[in-house]
């Protein structure tokens, strides 16, 4: 009887993800030199990409408390790198971010849904430019030591947030279709 | 000795010469324009036709080595063979060497040229700011001297026909006959 007890409880443990030892590990404090946003897009054929080098964000995550996660990220689009100046200014610029009007690019999670294994859906609302839109966020996360890592993509449509706008508005130059890669890595307190 | 160029050779001078004009024109005009869909429709047209530019040269050079050109006039002096021929060389080098620099150019600038929109040509620099702008200026550089011996070829073609009065310029002349 004992036996089966034991067997049983090992048994619910691992299929319930939990880690063996019962301690809850907070993973909150973003490692911003280990953390990157990139996005990469089609532009006449051709595969271009660039990134974003500063953001801030606010994020508590406990694997074994997915639902609960809270997650928020502020993105300084000045400091975007689309390849060359003239592409950084541009894009600066009011028909695409209009940066002085817009500094930021804001993303909420409103609620985290885990999919089993290290898999999570994160749905919350994304707003740039004055203009919001609700998205779905597939993302893994791996603990490494003390270290937790979020890897996750997701496409926008720029014409959603009009961004590229006027002559840049059709897209037979540069593709609707913004691929977002992100790698958030956070460590506990 | 044949006194004409072949017809594949002649046919590939002169689709050449209409298709660098137009590159060097459609080069030298873009690259100021501000930023913008046109500006950078411009550059991938100027990129494929640059490709393409490449591509012809390495069949003309392939041409040129099997099919023996027609004689230098008996008259000309040392000098002037010399001169004809390190000039023809010039330009076969930066027919070559042009293109190369794009391509490189367009690798460090995270660009890839992807022919027609369709065919990627391998990048072979890993993307890197200051170099591309370091090989934009050699890009440059590379064909102000291919104009100089643009307008030194067409010069000495136009001296030989008018004022040495022999039949250089007909050697590449599209009418056989004449």
């Amino acid at each position: 009887m004992k036996r089966i007890t034991l067997a049983s409880i090992a048994a619910l443990t691992l299929a319930a993800g939990l880690p063996l030892s019962a301690q809850a590990v907070e993973y909150s404090q973003v490692n911003a030199a280990k953390s990157a946003i990139n996005f990469t897009y089609q532009q006449m054929g051709v595969k271009m990409d660039g990134n974003f080098r500063k953001f801030s964000s606010q994020l508590s995550f406990d694997p074994a408390r997915p639902t609960e996660a809270k997650a928020s990220f502020d993105v300084d689009l000045a400091s975007i790198d689309a390849g060359s100046s003239e592409a950084d200014q541009e894009v600066a610029g009011k028909a695409w971010f209009n940066t002085k009007a817009f500094p930021t690019a804001r993303f909420v999670a409103g609620s985290v849904k885990p999919l089993g294994g290290n898999r999570y859906e994160v749905a919350g609302k994304l707003t740039i430019k004055g203009r919001s839109q609700d998205i779905v966020v597939p993302a893994t996360f791996s603990a490494q030591g003390n270290s937790g890592v979020f890897d996750g993509s997701f496409t926008i449509r720029r014409g959603d947030f009009a961004i590229g706008e006027g002559s840049w508005a059709k897209f037979d130059i540069v593709a609707n279709d913004i691929l977002v890669k992100f790698r958030i890595t956070a460590s506990s307190k | 000795m044949s006194t004409h160029y072949t017809a594949t050779a002649k046919g590939l001078h002169w689709l050449m010469a209409i298709l660098l004009f137009g590159l060097l024109a459609l080069g030298f005009y873009m690259q100021d324009l501000p930023l913008s869909p046109e500006k950078l429709q411009l550059y991938s047209w100027h990129k494929w036709a640059g490709v393409t530019a490449f591509l012809l040269v390495l069949v003309r050079l392939a041409w040129r080595a099997t099919h023996r050109p027609p004689a230098l006039p008996i008259g000309m002096s040392k000098l002037m063979q010399l001169a004809s021929h390190s000039g023809h060389a010039a330009l076969y080098l930066l027919m070559i060497a042009i293109p190369l620099s794009g391509w490189l150019m367009s690798s460090a600038k995270g660009f890839q040229t992807v022919w027609f929109g369709v065919l990627p040509i391998p990048d072979l620099l890993d993307k890197n700011r200051e170099l591309g702008e370091t090989l934009a200026l050699l890009h440059q550089s590379l064909n102000l001297i291919f104009v100089a011996l643009i307008v030194g070829h067409i010069a000495a073609a136009l001296k030989h026909h008018f004022i040495d009065h022999d039949d250089i310029l007909k050697h590449m002349s599209p009418h056989p006959e004449k």
